[in-house]
């Protein structure tokens, strides 16, 4: 029995090139000298480090734990020691770095002791904790932390994506022939914690080891996963897209399935999910596809840090490799620097050679042919959005709803004036929302600028206020002084004496609660600068006082 | 640094445009077979004219002219022209109305993509404005004598009497609107032996080969189908109509589409990409307004056929079409699927 597919508008048919890295096994790629484990690996926060250099750790122990909100935890990869925590260059278009935690491994793989888990006992919030300290994050791209994505409620459908759409990557493609019952297991897993009825593993139908292994997989598993075969379109493994193909479900942007009763997660996620839960294995390593202009494709597990550079030596890459791409050609990025690291979402290394990925032709004038608008899966108008942007046309842009452009490419894939469309809709798309952060922090600046005039009004008022009730006491104590019968003069120094040391302790009231700041966040050398401030005022006042004493001694 | 993607399909202006002039070749050929080599002699002067302005114009705006003049879109420009005026025309008038599409209709407006008129039929109508005597003198059928189309071409002497005759469609409204008139569409189409079976002899044949190659454009994916059918469509539709109503007075469907322009101009001309409707339905709107106006044109207007000015008229209305008719993104569909979140 076949299962209606729905489909989706739009998508390209690329070249695979899919056979090149799946005819060797998976081999284990050997561990570098050094480990680059990268702290930021997920979307949200980054862990707190709870190592420091010297320390040795076990392959698997927890070297940083998840911060309140969204966050998960971070593993050694192997065993040995930690050499230094500092920032280093991580994957990125831009090149950025960040903090890393540099493990030098020992060689003896040592495991920390680890603690699985009987899904069938264990309640829901061990299951999604240990989701979180098994550092499980979603490893077909975007990293979100998987344990969110587990505490869905009315989730009616699982969905487990197995499509691979990209050209050249092979990882899910050999995970599924490899480790169908650990996905089946971690497919099993989602659904109870999702309290999910369905499970789809959707694949694209131009991989039938892929299909035929994770069938059986599932029939061993034994409890209604459906394996459907998606037609081979890119971008059939889009989240929407791929949704869009089995339930018929369009999500639009801003929403997420969860809103719609779809959940969906990738192959890895819900292998590693298996892992974590019946051995207690973190997510310390991963299948990564080496290919395109080398003399060794395939694809090899990587333990996580392992730098760039010494990965792709494993595939020996050929003489003309003029760059590196990490994920796949319609959607990766040149790697501007080859020590990065593999990350948990890393999934593809390809080299490139001017013959693989030849040069750009010259852009031509667009001529409204419309073959973007047919290849564009989100259904958008990008030969308008491209005119808009190129005229600066931003309010336009958002109006043909340019922030629903899911940046896959295909556009430009069959732009016959080879114009580089996505290229226009990231400079739109970071010109809007510069343009937005500009218009927010000028509201902020108002409202700042509006309080404090409100706020020095208030104050003024107050002021005014206490000194015609301070003025009324004064003159109702001297004139009771004399009706006391006392000296006058000596009377009348009395109060002034004390009138002194009221303005004095007031002083000293007021200079103290400055040193309430937020001081925790502060460096020591901030913290001495304030100091100094707080010394200076606190003169400053004694000095004022000191006036105010001797204008009052002259009245 | 480069951006994704890294990876384009093997597709080009130049191979799109290459294609459209290929796709021609058919009903040239039957152009040529009733009518006489003429019409080559008219495509060849039209090319060299509008690759000579093109590269003029292109040096002239500072562009890079080796890379525009391969992008063959002033071909597709020329062949038209050449085919849309008379085989017999004075080379000069070829030569002036390639210009006038070249440097006016294409180029003043920012060249290639910008233009948002229809160059060839901006020539069409500036020259049938112009030239109304020399723009209606037509070969006749059979008639394929080079010496004398050639004379009539570039001799400084042209005798015509022998070569011209009236295309059907000018004859039918001549004859049709003469005041007082008892003449019938039949009455004037009735003989084979001057007006063919369909839309005019040697007429149907060149527009079979235009609709063959305008097939073939479908199938690789160069046009879409959209345009011509409704083109043909409501061509059929409105010229059935009134056919139905008062078969004397109104030519019927096989006539109106297998005459004049009517095949080049739903194949070949409301499928420029550049001056015409890009959605999907606006493209359906764009090429039935045409031909709707095609017809009116035809029947109650002054000029034999209307194809240009109803192309021009449609031009016009392009963009309010397309900001009409922009389809639902994904996701944003009326009764499309519903967030199952929400209270």
């Amino acid at each position: 029995m076949m299962r209606q597919l729905f489909g989706f508008r739009g998508g390209v048919k690329p070249d695979s090139h899919k056979n090149e890295s799946t005819r060797l096994p998976v081999a284990k790629a050997p561990l570098p000298p050094l480990l680059t484990v990268p702290l930021r690996q997920n979307a949200g926060a980054s862990p707190r480090v709870t190592v420091k250099a010297g320390d040795h750790v076990l392959k698997g122990q927890m070297i940083a734990a998840p911060e309140d909100g969204l966050s998960v935890a971070l593993h050694a990869p192997t065993s040995g020691h930690v050499r230094a925590i500092e920032a280093r260059a991580i994957a990125h278009p831009s090149g950025l770095t960040g903090t890393c935690v540099i493990i030098e491994p020992d060689g003896a793989e040592r495991w920390v002791e680890l603690e699985p888990l009987d899904a069938g006992q264990a309640s829901p919030e061990q299951l999604r904790r240990r989701l979180r300290e098994s550092g499980l994050v979603g490893m077909g791209g975007a990293a979100f932390p998987s344990y969110v994505k587990a505490a869905g409620t009315g989730i009616a459908t699982l969905i487990i994506n197995g499509a691979e759409c990209e050209p050249w990557i092979t990882c899910d493609d050999m995970l599924m022939r490899t480790r169908g019952e650990d996905i089946a297991g971690g497919a099993i897993l989602l659904r109870e914690l999702l309290g999910a009825r369905k499970v789809l593993i959707g694949i694209e139908d131009n991989k039938p080891e892929a299909i035929a292994a994770m069938r059986a997989a599932a029939a061993s598993a034994g409890s209604g996963l459906e394996v459907v075969a998606v037609p081979t379109r890119y971008p059939a493994g889009g989240e929407k897209q791929l949704i869009r193909a089995l339930t018929g479900i369009e999500v639009p942007y801003g929403k997420l399935p969860s809103h719609f009763g779809v959940q969906c997660f990738n192959v890895g996620t819900a292998a590693a999910a298996h892992r974590a839960v019946s051995r207690g294995e973190p997510l310390i390593s991963r299948l990564v596809t080496l290919t395109g202009n080398v003399a060794e494709p395939r694809n090899h597990e990587v333990a996580i840090g392992t730098p760039v550079n010494e990965l792709i030596a494993l595939a020996r890459p050929k003489a003309d490799t003029d760059r590196y791409l990490m994920g796949g050609p319609m959607m990766g990025f040149a790697l501007p620097d080859l020590a990065v690291p593999v990350a948990k979402a890393t999934n593809c290394i390809i080299a490139a050679s001017p013959a693989l990925f030849p040069a750009p032709a010259p852009e031509m004038p667009c001529i409204r042919c419309g073959a973007c608008a047919q290849a564009c899966p989100a259904e958008l108008a990008p030969y308008e959005l491209y005119w808009f942007a190129r005229s600066q046309n931003l309010g336009k842009c958002q109006e043909y709803h340019l922030f629903d452009c899911i940046e896959c490419g295909c556009c430009a894939f069959v732009c016959p004036s080879r114009i580089r469309l996505v290229d226009y809709y990231r400079y739109a798309k970071s010109a809007i929302r510069a343009r937005e952060k500009d218009k927010l922090a000028a509201d902020h600046a108002r409202e700042r600028y509006e309080f404090r005039l409100a706020r020095e009004e208030r104050e003024k008022q107050e002021k005014a206020a206490k000194l015609a009730a301070k003025a009324a006491e004064t003159k109702a104590k001297l004139a009771q002084a004399p009706a006391s019968g006392e000296s006058a003069p000596a009377g009348e120094g009395d109060a002034k004496k004390a009138l002194i040391e009221a303005a004095m302790a007031k002083a000293r009231e007021q200079a103290a609660p400055a040193l309430n700041t937020d001081v925790q966040k502060m460096t020591a050398e901030q913290q001495a600068q304030v100091a100094a401030a707080e010394a200076r005022h606190a003169a400053a006042a004694t000095a004022a006082t000191a006036e105010t004493a001797a204008v009052a001694k002259d009245a | 640094m480069l951006n994704s993607p890294y990876i384009t399909k093997p597709a080009s202006v130049s191979a799109v445009m290459f294609k459209v002039l290929a796709a021609l070749l058919p009903g040239i050929a039957a152009y040529v077979w009733f009518f006489g080599a003429g019409i080559l002699l008219q495509i060849a002067l039209a090319s060299v004219t509008a690759l000579a302005a093109e590269a003029a114009v292109l040096a002239m705006r500072g562009k890079p002219v080796a890379l525009f003049l391969k992008d063959g879109s002033a071909l597709v420009t020329a062949w038209l022209i050449a085919l849309t005026f008379p085989s017999i025309a004075p080379w000069w008038l070829t030569v002036l109305g390639v210009l006038v599409a070249i440097v006016v209709a294409k180029h003043l407006y920012g060249g290639l993509g910008q233009n948002p008129f229809n160059p060839a039929m901006v020539a069409f109508c500036v020259m049938i404005v112009a030239y109304p005597q020399l723009m209606s003198q037509w070969p006749a059928a059979g008639f394929t004598d080079f010496a004398a189309e050639f004379q009539a071409i570039f001799g400084a002497d042209r005798h015509l009497d022998a070569i011209v005759m009236a295309t059907p469609l000018d004859a039918l409204r001549t004859v049709l609107r003469l005041p007082e008139t008892v003449a019938t569409v039949e009455g004037v189409l009735g003989s084979n032996a001057t007006f063919g079976n369909i839309g005019g002899r040697g007429w149907e044949w060149v527009a079979l080969g235009y609709l063959a190659g305008g097939l073939w454009l479908i199938q690789q994916g160069v046009i879409s189908w959209r345009v011509p059918t409704a083109f043909l469509a409501m061509l059929g539709l409105v010229s059935g109509l009134f056919a139905f109503v008062d078969a004397a007075q109104y030519a019927g469907p096989s006539f109106h589409l297998f005459t004049g322009g009517a095949m080049l101009g739903a194949f070949f001309i409301a499928t420029d990409p550049v001056s015409g409707a890009t959605t999907a339905r606006g493209q359906l709107i764009f090429a039935a307004g045409i031909a709707l106006l095609t017809w009116i044109i035809r029947t109650f207007g002054a000029y034999p056929d209307g194809i240009a000015f109803a192309t021009l008229l449609m031009n016009i209305c392009v963009p309010l079409i397309d900001m009409g008719t922009q389809r639902p993104v994904f996701g944003r569909k009326k009764g499309g699927t519903t967030d199952t979140r929400q209270p």
